[in-house]
């Protein structure tokens, strides 16, 4: 029954459940975890400490994209300063010569400054998902609270673990009051 | 008006809000590692007054070596204070459980910096002799027009008023920050932080002049016809660098001897980590600052300085070149470090922190030989070309340290080693980054 059921179920997203303190969606947290689910979020109305190792996610990739942005910044300053500086239009200026590292510093930091600030802001926003501009999670009848004073937590469908039944069963029995089947 | 009865706003003793944790050294615990020290300290330093008292050629390099081994330990005494003033104005919480150790350490202001600076003070005309000895009447011979300008300013009786001044000021200001704070443990009386708070707005105002003028006067000064601006940054973001990596090896020797186990937290040296790399960075960025604009300005007066020290000729017997000590700096004092810092995993691993704090405390010696010894005059003129060391570089630099250390060690054994009644302990005690 669950083969021709999972067959059927090509549009489902998730579990979303509603907790009513920080307390129990860190309870519940800690429970779903140790049941073996990794596509675990929790949303909030503040940042709860600690969630994101009950949780056990990994950490956020972001600071690569952000080194790979810094590093690009400095190699893209240099080659820009001793090309236009040393090579296309050198230009003698109170005998300083054409290309010196002295003075390609602070356009080197500034690059790799602006390149690293501009990846970690785009670099969130590809990770958050962006080219898509809703979130399924916002199709929770009571979700709209998560900014005032409910705390939910949500599995997805493609973790190895889910199982439609099984997975809101289980968030029920952990103290939620609000589990439902979210759609893409 | 009747007396309202408003529940004491008092923070709870010790024991309510930390059960167990042991918040005083045991009687005597720590007293052979402070003997050792002390011991090794008066023992270096008594070595060195041998050099001085040597003879002149020899008193040169032992006031000078000396003065390498104080402005390091100053650096370190004044990055404590700086450390305290600096919790107290941002009213931080993360920082209680530590801050004592800094306190303990800011202690060494008064009396012991005044006494240590005693050997420079009565030595003044061997160390500063350029311009000590600077002949300003323009009719003599050998008359020095640009010393002649500055001995309004650059003249014995004013610089001693003024070391005096310096040493007045950092003895207030670590006094009171230590004694409100050794009050606290007492009474738990919220009102000594916001007064501690709003002390130290004109601490650190006072705090930055006196350390800034204290760098111009004590090194900038050997080599008077050449100044910086930004000299007095330079030396104090050394000096603080150099506090952190002092910092969090203390409160990891802390922990060894088996104290404050649950207090201080994999998240506490994450915080100080941070910091430590955050002014090895802030040096070198001053530190390049200085260099850049004089080398754009590319003016004599200015230029001088740097090249005393581009030296990259491995002759006149020299251990170092002072180009390759200044490329030791580029790379030892900010590339590696920045690279083996960088990640998180590196602040929060107590190993990989306290080799970054040895590692950071060598650069900073290698520094402070860089800022003084190439004014060293000797006969054979072998200060001017590179670093060249001297049986008094060791004595000196163990001494001083030894005792530096020493004392702190003293005043851990006798107060307790963390601001009991803090009203942020808690805060501190709970702390986690995100």
């Amino acid at each position: 029954m669950t083969a021709v059921e999972a067959k059927t179920d090509v549009r489902l997203w998730g579990v979303v459940a509603e907790f009513a303190t920080p307390k129990a969606l860190y309870d519940a947290a800690h429970a779903v975890a140790e049941a073996g689910y990794r596509r675990v979020d929790s949303h909030t109305p503040f940042p709860i400490h600690g969630i994101d190792r009950a949780l056990r996610h990994p950490p956020s990739g972001l600071g690569w994209f952000v080194a790979g942005g810094g590093i690009a910044g400095i190699v893209a300053a240099q080659l820009m300063q001793w090309w236009m500086n040393g090579v296309d239009y050198p230009f003698w200026v109170s005998g300083k010569p054409p290309y010196a590292w002295e003075s390609t510093i602070p356009i080197t930091f500034e690059l790799m400054v602006l390149l690293a600030a501009l990846t970690a802001v785009f670099g969130m926003f590809i990770l958050n998902g962006l080219p898509r501009l809703h979130h399924p999670v916002f199709k929770h009848s009571t979700f709209h609270r998560v900014s005032d004073d409910r705390f939910f937590l949500s599995v997805e469908a493609r973790d190895p673990k889910f199982d439609r039944h099984g997975t809101a069963a289980l968030l029920e029995q952990i103290g939620a009051t609000n589990v439902e089947i979210v759609e893409d | 008006m009747t007396a309202t009865s408003i529940a004491p706003n008092v923070a709870p003793p010790i024991d309510e809000l930390a059960p167990g944790l042991v918040t005083r050294a045991r009687e005597g615990d720590l007293s052979g590692s402070m003997r050792i020290l002390i011991g090794l300290g008066v023992l270096g330093l008594g070595a060195s007054l041998i050099g001085v008292l040597a003879g002149e050629e020899v008193r040169g390099q032992a006031l000078f070596s000396y003065l390498v081994a104080y402005m390091f330990t100053l650096g370190i005494a004044l990055g404590s204070l700086f450390f305290v003033m600096l919790q107290h104005i941002t009213r931080a919480g993360w920082s209680v459980v530590v801050r004592r150790i800094a306190e303990n350490m800011m202690a060494l202001l008064w009396p012991w910096i005044p006494i240590l600076f005693l050997p420079l003070a009565i030595g003044y005309h061997d160390v500063w002799h350029h311009w000590a000895a600077a002949v300003t009447d323009p009719t003599a011979a050998g008359y020095d027009h640009l010393l002649a300008g500055k001995a309004s300013y650059l003249n014995a009786e004013f610089f001693l008023v003024r070391a005096a001044i310096y040493f007045a000021v950092w003895a207030l200001l670590s006094r009171f920050f230590r004694n409100s704070s050794l009050a606290q443990d007492q009474n738990g009386d919220p009102g000594l932080s916001m007064r501690m708070a709003r002390r130290a707005s004109i601490g650190l105002l006072l705090f930055a002049l006196s350390v800034t003028f204290a760098a111009f006067d004590w090194i900038m000064s050997l080599d008077p016809h050449w100044y910086s601006t930004i000299f007095g940054i330079v030396y104090f973001a050394g000096g603080v660098m150099a506090f952190f990596a002092t910092l969090a090896l203390l409160a990891m020797w802390i922990q060894r001897r088996g104290y404050l186990r649950n207090a201080i937290s994999q998240e506490h040296y994450h915080d100080v980590g941070k910091l430590l790399f955050a002014f090895m960075v802030f040096w070198t960025y001053v530190s390049f600052s200085q260099y850049m604009l004089i080398w754009y300005a590319n003016i004599p007066e200015e230029t001088v300085w740097y090249a005393h020290r581009a030296n990259t000729h491995w002759d006149h017997g020299v251990t170092v070149p002072w180009g390759y000590v200044g490329a030791t700096l580029a790379i030892g004092h900010f590339m590696v470090p920045f690279a083996f810092l960088m990640s998180r995993h590196m602040k929060r691993n107590r190993l990989t922190l306290a080799i970054a704090a040895v590692f950071l405390l060598v650069m900073h010696w290698f520094d402070m030989q860089y800022l003084i010894m190439p004014n060293l005059e000797s006969a054979d003129h072998v200060h001017h070309h590179g670093m060249s060391l001297s049986w008094l570089d060791a004595t000196t630099m163990v001494g001083m340290v030894a005792l530096f250390l020493g004392l702190t060690v003293r005043n851990i054994a006798s107060t307790p080693l963390i601001p009991e009644r803090d009203p942020r302990l808690a805060e501190s005690l709970r702390f986690h980054n995100i």
